[in-house]
């Protein structure tokens, strides 16, 4: 199907807008008007990119997923309880008995997630209110470019230091407790995950809380409301929507984020909400599933491709009703 | 600039009260490097409406917002010179500048609801401030307010819907209800009735008739007969100068200096 | 009931909910500045020690009968170099008897000394005949351990050291034949799986090739989308689904992108996989929308005014776009790209799913030639075992994490100097 399909596209679709676009080319008269012509068809190819970019991840990862769900029915990876796609890889056990329940994976990359969130959204939005409301220009001159190189400091980075100085630390720490901490933890994790989300929802909230007219400010403030009562009871709540929006944003960014699981978080596809445990997430899986060798009619690859639809399918979901609320509520005073 | 060179200047007219609530003294006050008042001394007496009228940009938001310290919020803006409020300087540094806020109630030019109920936009200042016990208390205060301000009738059956939904004549009257709602003794308002139709115009003026009975009002605006309505005195600005200043009746049917004259008979502004 | 006292009444609690409201925004701001600081400083110390290695001394007895004569390049390459520091080791540490000893003792000097050897040979053969002192580096543990990263007090069984081991070197410490140089060779030579002999030179490489490719698609396509849609573009239907695709481009998880490289690039149209040239497609397709989004910005924030003073004077759109309005949007379309490009520079996960994970030890040569990126080398040595790996992975990061700030850095002048204010 997916061959059918681009050979459409190929063969017919594409001599079909050449041959449109000679026509219009030779009605046009002077040299100069067919060199503008030419440069606008340029530009309109350029844009649609973005276009085919999305077709392009559409076709090639749902048909890889399609061919994947022939082997494996949708709902056993849907609700299966069960993942451990290495086994599956002997012929008998293909498809067999729920070794592709996706459930664990699901639920481990939503633990990571929700620590994440635990972390970033009190952090990043307290950070963004006094950034915004109370520093002096001074603090704000070096506290806003800090946080962006938070933001700009590559996953990779966080990963390794997951890996290697926060997870030693919080199992060290945690054990004296007698708490019983996998050397993966979902806490090491998703706690640096959160740390890295948080420039991104401090951001994105300044833009919201700045966007509240200092008009609702002063009608606050004017009453006798101290500034931290004006932020809490008029601005919060005039920017929720704004900040609901970018806290929608960061758990898609969160739930899509690879490498700092992929070095910090196990494989071990486990059932838990214990944040001590290791989990695994929906990332870890496509990453482990694809490197190394790959065959691409064996269920374990195609699985890559199942997780990957999903992945695109939740996280397009939410980034839509993000920006359509984050533009709802920026129209609202603009 | 020619600023600077007559700085130096007289109001015309007695500016003073014997029974002041608030006074004002030398107070100047800088945007950044720009002066936008000029060496302003004025008293605001008990019980009296004070109109300050004048040519747009002359400095009248900038002279109310000094009374309660609204200019903090604005970072350039810095204000020098002595204003009192009971005879206590608000400028110090003793002053709670949230309780001379609460006694110092504003209304804004612009109609400034915020984005929540009717009901929540009065019952907000008297939460702040504890004034309520129990919900019936509050009720009260909600429904004292609006009828006060002329608006219960409009919104009793609608107290749960948006302010932000209403009229900008019933808007502006939600700012009044909400600043009353705490039973401030100054009243400052910024040109309440720049919105507003006939009707609600007199319904506003009606109600500071009304409320100078129990405080002090301070009024900015740009209409000359609401002016001669509604002030016992009147104050001329021009280009951050206190011009002059006198009884309404006085100001309005001999002016004394040129400038008033010029202005209230329309030559400019 | 007096307003005025209960007013005054209820202040103090109010202001003190004031401060602790303030004192939490500050400690969540500190949070986070504290949080870099401790990532900076742990990186920072772990990877200043990658910048000296250890080397060892040893005297090569170059006796022409190790050599097949008659002696030429063909012969020095040919010839056990291995054995020779072997038997230098043995002669260095004549008690050393048992097979199991000697073993441990040959593993003082890295695996790659007898190259080094070989090479300094090749380049001077007037040396063969002679006893010669050649500086080669130590084993990885021999580095951690003269770096006091391998704890010598711990017990035995605990240490990847053994007291043998320790006590041979600390006899070449004693001799002086034990130094520590700077460690060229990190920044001169490609991966390797003994950590003494690795470098990032390969990864900067693949890196560098990589980003060029993502550069060259990226910029002209995404900037003549941008001019598109600001420029020309109807508002209809089309437009806005363009938009809209961009916008939700811009926030597909970065993972995806590499699935899209692996099925179409890799799988469908048969590209290689582990090189510059599919990477850099996949980039470039992840930094588009940005691109075009920052372009759209830039362009849009030229004033009207400079439009229409071209159309004025008789210049067609498409005159007015290239010759006035692209030429003013131009640096605040380069600063928005190469933060995009700093940030692909940055990227990993798409680029293990299209295999730039393999363990490469040439330098690549061009786009076509596999390699990894500093990023993926970074994971590699991350996941890596040795001890001696973890100061290297820190020292790559402080390598990316400079060159990143630097091209923010210098993306931020470039802003600040052309920056026009209309
Ligand atoms: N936030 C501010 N920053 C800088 N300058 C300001 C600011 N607010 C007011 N000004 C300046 O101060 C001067 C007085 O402004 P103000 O708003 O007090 O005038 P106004 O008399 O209230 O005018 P209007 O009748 O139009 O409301 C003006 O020149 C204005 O430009
Ligand atoms: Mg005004």
């Amino acid at each position: 199907m997916n061959t059918l399909f681009s050979l459409f596209l190929f063969f017919i679709g594409l001599p079909v807008v050449l041959m449109v676009a000679l026509h219009w080319f030779r009605r046009q008269r002077s040299m100069r008007n067919r060199i503008e012509f030419g440069f606008k068809c340029f530009l309109i190819l350029c844009a649609c990119i973005a276009i085919f970019t999305t077709i392009g991840i559409v076709l090639s990862v749902l048909f890889e997923a399609i061919r994947f769900f022939q082997i494996v029915p949708l709902t056993d990876f849907l609700f299966g309880l069960e993942w451990s796609p290495q086994t599956a890889i002997r012929a008998d056990q293909v498809g067999s008995s729920g070794a592709f329940g996706a459930v664990p994976l699901f639920t481990g990359t939503f633990l990571i997630t929700l620590i994440a969130m635990v972390i970033a959204v009190p952090l990043g939005l307290l950070s963004a209110i006094y950034l915004s409301e109370y520093a002096s220009s001074k603090v704000r001159a070096i506290g806003k470019p800090v946080l962006e190189i938070l933001a700009g400091i590559p996953t990779v980075v966080y990963g390794f230091f997951a890996a290697l100085t926060v997870a030693p630390l919080i199992r060290n720490h945690a054990s004296g407790f007698g708490f019983d901490v996998a050397s993966e933890s979902a806490l090491a994790a998703g706690l640096v995950m959160g740390i890295m989300i948080l420039p991104f929802i401090s951001s994105l909230s300044d833009d919201v809380i700045n966007a509240v007219p200092q008009a609702l400010r002063d009608g606050s403030l004017g009453l006798g409301a101290t500034h931290s009562e004006t932020i809490k009871r008029v601005v919060l709540p005039a920017a929720f929507p704004g900040i609901v929006g970018s806290i929608l944003l960061a758990i898609s960014r969160a739930i899509g984020e690879t490498m700092i699981v992929v070095m910090a978080a196990g494989l071990a596809a486990n059932l838990t909400a214990n944040p001590f445990h290791s989990v695994t997430t929906v990332t870890v899986q496509i990453v482990t599933l694809l490197v190394g060798d790959q065959e691409f009619d064996s269920p374990k690859t195609l699985a890559a491709f199942a997780l990957g639809i999903t992945l695109f399918v939740i996280t397009l979901v939410l980034n839509v009703i993000a920006l359509k609320v984050v533009k709802k509520y920026k129209e609202q005073y603009d | 600039m020619s600023f600077k060179e007559n700085q130096e200047y007289q109001t015309v007219g007695n500016a003073f009260s014997d029974d002041p609530m608030i006074t004002c003294r030398n107070v100047d006050v800088f945007y950044a490097d720009k002066q936008a008042i000029f060496d302003v001394s004025l008293d605001i007496a008990k019980n009296e409406v004070l109109a300050m009228i004048g040519p747009s940009g002359c400095g009248k938001s900038t002279f109310l917002r000094c009374l309660n310290r609204m200019n903090d919020t604005i970072d350039i803006c810095r204000v020098s010179g002595e204003i009192t409020l009971h005879n206590e300087n608000i400028h110090s540094r003793e002053t709670d500048v949230v309780y001379l806020r609460a006694r110092v109630g504003m209304v804004f030019q612009k109609p400034n609801p915020f984005p929540k109920s009717v009901y929540e936009n009065v019952a907000y200042g008297p939460r702040l401030h504890g004034l309520a016990e129990t919900k019936s208390d509050l009720n009260e205060i909600v429904e004292s307010s609006l009828r006060r301000a002329g608006l219960w009738k409009e919104v009793k059956d609608r107290l749960e819907q948006a302010g932000t939904g209403l009229s900008g004549g019933q808007q502006q009257r939600l700012c009044i209800a909400r600043a009353i709602a705490i039973q401030p003794e100054v009243i400052l308002m910024d040109e309440p009735c720049s919105a507003l139709d006939p009707i609600a115009t007199s319904v506003i003026e009606e109600l500071i008739d009304e409320l100078k009975q129990q405080y002090s009002i301070c009024i900015v605006t740009h209409s000359m007969q609401q002016a001669a309505r509604v002030s016992q005195r009147t104050a001329y600005f021009h280009l951050g100068k206190l011009i002059e200043i006198g009884l309404t009746d006085d100001i309005f049917t001999h002016p004394v200096h040129e400038l008033t004259e010029g202005y209230i008979t329309g030559r400019f502004g | 009931m007096n307003v005025e006292s209960t007013i005054k009444r209820t202040i103090a609690g109010r202001y003190r909910k004031e401060r602790r409201f303030q004192q939490m925004g500050m400690i969540s701001m500190v949070i986070g500045m504290m949080f870099l600081l401790w990532l900076l400083v742990t990186i920072v110390q772990d990877a200043t020690s990658a910048l000296r290695q250890t080397l060892v001394a040893v005297d090569i007895s170059l006796d022409e009968d190790n050599f097949d004569q008659p002696i030429n390049k063909a012969s020095i390459k040919s010839a056990s170099f291995g054995k020779m520091i072997k038997k230098s080791l043995r002669k260095d540490f004549p008690d050393v008897k048992k097979r199991k000893d000697k073993k441990q003792l040959y593993k003082i000097v890295s695996n790659g000394a007898e190259y080094a050897i070989r090479d300094s040979i090749i380049e001077s053969p007037e040396l063969i005949g002679t006893t010669h002192r050649f500086w080669v580096f130590a084993d990885d543990e021999i580095d951690m351990l003269m770096k006091g990263l391998i704890d010598r007090n711990i017990e035995e069984g605990n240490r990847r050291v053994s007291d043998k081991t320790i006590s041979w070197v600390d006899e070449l410490v004693a001799e002086g034949r034990v130094e520590t140089r700077f460690n060229w060779t990190f920044f001169t030579s490609g991966d390797s799986r003994d950590p003494e002999l690795s470098g990032i030179w390969g990864a900067m490489k693949g890196s560098i090739f990589t980003i060029l490719i993502t550069m060259l698609l990226a910029l002209p396509i995404g900037v003549a989308a941008a001019v598109y849609l600001q420029e020309f573009a109807p508002k209809n239907r089309f437009t806005d689904l363009i938009e809209v695709n961009i916008n939700n481009l811009a926030a597909v998880p970065s993972i995806i992108f590499g699935l899209l490289g692996l099925a179409i690039l890799i799988n469908y149209f048969g590209l290689p996989r582990s090189v510059p040239m599919v990477g850099g497609m996949v980039l470039a397709l992840m930094t588009l929308p940005t691109v075009i989004i920052s372009s759209r910005t830039a362009l849009a924030a030229v004033p009207p005014s400079i439009r229409e003073a071209a159309l004025g004077v008789g210049a067609s759109r498409v005159q007015m776009i290239l010759h006035h309005v692209l030429p003013l949007a131009a640096p605040g379309i380069l600063t928005g790209s190469i933060i995009s490009l700093a940030r692909a520079l940055g990227e990993t996960a798409p680029l293990l799913v299209i295999g730039m994970v393999a363990f490469i030890v040439d330098i690549p040569t061009g786009p076509d030639s596999p390699s990894t990126v500093l990023p993926v080398q970074i994971y590699l040595w991350a996941d890596s075992p040795e001890r001696a790996f973890v100061e290297r992975t820190s020292a790559a990061i402080l390598v990316l994490l400079i060159v990143l700030v630097s091209i923010n850095g210098l993306t931020a002048m470039l802003r600040n100097k052309v920056e026009r204010r209309w």
